[in-house]
């Protein structure tokens, strides 16, 4: 590549050798096999098909012939779509005024709010779908028995059924609005507060301040969170097999999972893979022309504090508001969850007479496959959050210091899997490492690949903003004093950024723990994870088990993002960066 | 079945997979081409060898509990080897297998389906270890067991009605297939899935065969909750998420009942379909020793009691005893097997009930 041949000359002025020009080509080469390898096969798969006479690859278009014509195929398409957008509504109307309440009013214990959002956001979404069958199945479900004890109704009436296309998009937005409830809140802490007082002198009250200056500030982050919302319905694998299997319909990624039973037909799933990624693409470009024309620079600096609403007694409904929408993806799950863990029968409620330890048993000292996936998940989450941290920071590193000539290419691969939803990754994969050169199908690498790339844009994103906070000087100041980039890096930017690494570490981490999509299409027996294990024992309905799987794996995160947060050197250092 | 009088090595050489497979007539045209493995008994060396391989990986389709029972019991049993299972529907377990072995990843040593169509299979493609246990060439029934030793049938499986008897009077209940298209049982019905389950790719072939593809076209339309495992149907009705299953494991609902859930089986007038559910060894083994011990014990007297006792399945060993309760295989109206065209039409069956049930 000649995009090294500037930064070279700078290497030259010191006599050190200067090894980042290397490195950096090298993340720039890795990226790319990452990234372009997987691709080029889903699009080679899915405009070809074998040739049962030669047995040779010969170009085709029946793939795409069959995807749009097949109603097997196009249904599931449409019904993605409306799952995908009613679901995006929900999160925004539920997510949008319970982060203005949380972020711009004198709403009392708003830091244990955002901390259950987190929660929330750290309960895999078919872990929660699995909860959700427990609670409203129409039949057996708890809020269902609930609901016939208090009128009495009839044996078969039913206030809720989880299995259809509501339930579906219900559960859906209940795991997705936590993006839209962060992008909204982080938008409205940092409008300053001089604009709104500024309405204020001007005579506004304060609704029509709301209305007019801090609604139209937020719509930026509001359509961000939108369009997040939106794509994570529409690649999300668990909760439709969980939910709208039974129902009897699929959404695309079901279908494309589908597709690789036997006789796998990985040719059309890679064709029914493209219009997911197209789509993406779309939209991100959408979201950059609409974001782009609205950039409201007055984000940013340090003005003044921004200025809170008074509730007044408006506060009782809004904190009934806030309480009743956390419910629904936190306390009456978990609650479900635990009560199916200790109970015989998963939908009856636990008595002392019923509790039962049988579950606990069965899952830690009879199930011999938990110890693996465990063990599994542990060493992917902590290399995935190691590999894709360093990897985010170098990268954000170049890019946000314009390191070396090529950091344009370089932030784009970065941020380019984010249009790759997680079960097309998980079939290009499948299709690029189970044959020569990479033989790494049925090791535990190549699902490191996937996770690494999955959570690759969130990172880069998350550690290049942290990086345009620290000054360059600091590291000028090094490197005048004969640092090498890398050292530099090393000791002096890395320190600053501590909370922020951190943060991407614990993200990371959280991600892969939770990761379905991709993890389906890639395991093998020996390489199983807990995600993946939890979605085996939910086909055969082996409800107990998954519940002390998945609170197991709660636990987990959690002892790992506290533990990391208390490291000793790290989070509680004296050094702040904002 | 050659009742002529050969020695029993003739027939052993001359006898194929019998009926149950339904594959004889293609094999009799060339007779004694594999030989026999002579029948083998659970030596010293056998344990010891397999002790050094020190794990066995078992994939099977049997139902969890049974399946980690079996593993445990094993393991106590030959203390030194770990059983890993590793559990999932028949068919599942079949794609998962080809999706390895075509990336040549061989980390299976032996495996259970509940399709016998598999063995066909595995078998054509050379994939098979052949291995016949003493105890079953003594006790099995000829029908059981491939007598070269590339299958044996550890469990025989029923898949009936059942229904939750909370819900539905026992007088209510429904008799037969025919009856579970009155409109009276719309939205109460929970049903398995052939691409997952070969216990049910079994009964949707049978039924279809008997019944007509016409029976599954009206009830699709009667609002099904459609569930994947043959092993889930019978928890749903337990739990009373729906009061009727289609098809499903039968023996979980003698499991069931026996433990005092709300639950009771009916075998459907118009016959009982029926899979059998045959156990292989891989030629590719990675623990060729234990996977063979395995395989030997499970199939021993003392195997297969657990399978009776525990699982409440039909066992095809001859000594195994039969606790009271249960009606006997010979006693249900069965349905019948046909592997062979299962085995041809798997795909047109996958087709055709995901085009009526839509998934």
């Amino acid at each position: 590549m000649t995009l090294a041949l500037p930064a070279q000359k700078e290497g030259r002025r010191t006599f050190k050798v200067d090894f980042s020009v290397p490195v950096l080509l090298t993340f720039a080469a890795l990226l790319c096999v990452l990234i372009l390898l997987p691709i080029s096969w889903l699009v080679m798969y899915s405009l070809s098909e074998v040739d049962p006479a030669t047995k040779e690859r010969v170009f085709t278009l029946a793939q795409f012939r069959t995807l749009f014509s097949d109603p097997d195929l196009v249904e599931p398409l449409i019904t993605t779509m409306i799952v995908a957008i009613s679901s995006s509504v929900a999160c925004c109307l539920v997510a949008a005024p319970m982060g203005w309440l949380v972020a711009r009013t004198d709403m009392p214990m708003t830091k244990m709010i955002r901390a259950l959002v987190t929660a929330s956001f750290v309960t895999p979404p078919f872990l929660g779908a699995i909860a959700w069958e427990i609670l409203a199945a129409p039949n057996s479900g708890l809020l269902n028995k609930l609901y016939r004890f208090l009128t009495g109704a009839e044996m078969d009436a039913y206030l809720f059924n989880i299995y259809s296309m509501p339930g579906l998009i219900f559960v859906i937005a209940c795991y997705t609005f936590p993006y839209v409830f962060v992008l909204v809140a982080n938008a409205l802490d940092r409008i300053p507060g001089d604009l709104e007082d500024a309405s204020s002198i001007l005579g506004a009250g304060t609704w029509t301040t709301a209305r007019r200056v801090t609604i139209p500030l937020v719509l930026p982050a509001l359509l961000a969170g939108a369009l997040v919302a939106f794509l994570q319905a529409m690649i999300l694998f668990g909760s439709p097999a969980i939910l709208a299997l039974p129902a009897g319909f699929h959404t695309m990624t079901t279908k494309i999972w589908s597709l690789f039973q036997y006789p796998p037909k990985p040719e059309l799933a890679a064709a029914a893979s493209l219009p997911l990624l197209f789509l993406t693409v779309m939209l991100l470009r959408g979201q950059q022309m609409i974001l782009g024309r609205k950039g409201y620079s007055i984000v940013g600096g340090k003005s003044g504090e921004p200025r809170l609403i008074r509730l007044g007694w408006f506060v009782v409904p809004a904190m009934a508001f806030v309480v009743i929408v956390l419910m629904l993806p936190v306390f009456l799950p978990y609650f479900a969850l635990l009560n199916a863990a200790f109970s015989p029968i998963a939908t009856n409620l636990v008595t002392s007479a019923t509790f039962t330890m049988k579950n606990f048993h069965f899952t830690f000292f009879e199930l011999s496959t938990t110890q693996l996936a465990l063990k599994n998940t542990f060493i992917l989450g902590a290399a995935a959050a190691t590999i894709g941290t360093v990897l985010a920071l170098v990268i954000s590193y170049a890019t946000a210091r314009k390191a070396i000539t090529g950091y344009r290419v370089l932030g784009f691969l970065a941020t380019a899997p984010i249009a790759i939803p997680g079960i097309v990754l998980g079939v290009g994969l499948f299709l690029a490492y189970t044959r020569p050169p990479f033989v790494l199908y049925g090791t535990l690498w190549v699902l490191l690949i996937a996770y690494i790339t999955i959570e690759l844009p969130a990172a880069y994103q998350q550690l290049q903003s942290a990086f345009r906070a620290v000054h360059p000087e600091l590291e000028d100041a090094s490197r005048i004093l004969g640092a090498t980039r890398l050292r530099s890096l090393r000791d002096v930017t890395a320190p600053l950024l501590r909370t922020s690494v951190l943060a991407t570490w614990c993200f990371i981490f959280v991600s892969t723990v939770r990761e379905l999509s991709a993890a389906i299409m890639l395991f093998t027996s020996e390489t199983k994870v807990v995600s993946v294990l939890i979605f085996d024992l939910k086909e055969s309905g082996d409800l107990g088990a998954i519940a002390i799987l998945g609170l197991s794996m709660l636990v987990l995160t959690f002892t790992v993002v506290i533990f990391i947060n208390r490291l000793p050197g790290f989070g509680s250092s004296g050094l702040r960066n904002t | 079945m050659t009742e002529k009088k050969f020695a029993r090595r003739d027939v052993l050489k001359g006898t194929t997979a019998l009926a149950a497979a339904g594959m004889s007539g293609a094999l009799f045209a060339q007779p004694a081409r594999a030989q026999a493995p002579a029948a083998a008994a659970i030596t010293p060396e056998l344990i010891e060898a397999a002790k050094k391989e020190g794990k066995v990986v078992f994939y099977t389709a049997m139902d969890l509990t049974l399946a980690q029972r079996l593993g445990r019991e094993f393991e106590q049993r030959f203390p030194g080897i770990s059983a890993r299972v590793e559990r999932s529907g028949a068919e599942r377990v079949f794609t998962r297998i080809a999706q390895e072995f075509s990336s040549k990843i061989y980390a299976v040593d032996l495996a259970n389906t509940s399709d016998h169509a598999h063995v066909i299979h595995w078998k054509r493609d050379g994939l098979l270890a052949p291995y016949l246990p003493e105890e079953v060439v003594k006790h099995y029934p000829k029908q059981y067991y491939d007598p070269e030793g590339f299958q044996i049938v550890t469990r025989v499986l029923v898949s009936p009605l059942g229904y939750n008897t909370n819900l539905v009077k026992a007088e209510e209940a429904p008799k037969s297939f025919a009856d579970l298209l009155d409109p009276k049982w719309a939205g109460k019905m929970v049903k398995a899935h052939p691409a997952y389950s070969g216990t049910i790719m079994n009964s949707t072939y049978q039924t279809a065969r008997d019944l007509g593809w016409e029976y599954f076209e009206k009830l699709a339309k009667q609002r099904i909750m459609q569930v994947q495992s043959a092993t889930d149907t019978p928890k749903k009705i337990a739990l009373g998420e729906r009061a009727i299953m289609v098809d499903g494991a039968g023996y979980l609902i003698i499991q069931y009942k026996e433990k005092g859930d709300p639950v009771d089986i009916i075998y459907p007038e118009e016959g009982t379909p029926v899979a059998t559910s045959p156990s292989v060894v891989f030629k590719s083994a990675p623990n060729p020793n234990a996977g063979r011990l395995f395989q030997n014990w499970m199939h021993s007297r003392e195997g297969q009691q657990i399978i009776v006792d525990f699982a409440r399945q039909y066992s095809p060993h001859a000594q195994t005893v039969e606790k009271p309760g249960v009606r006997k295989l010979a006693d249900i109206k069965l349905m019948k097997e046909d592997a062979e065209a299962i085995e041809k039409g798997a795909e047109e069956i996958k087709k055709r009930y995901s085009a009526l049930f839509k998934v």
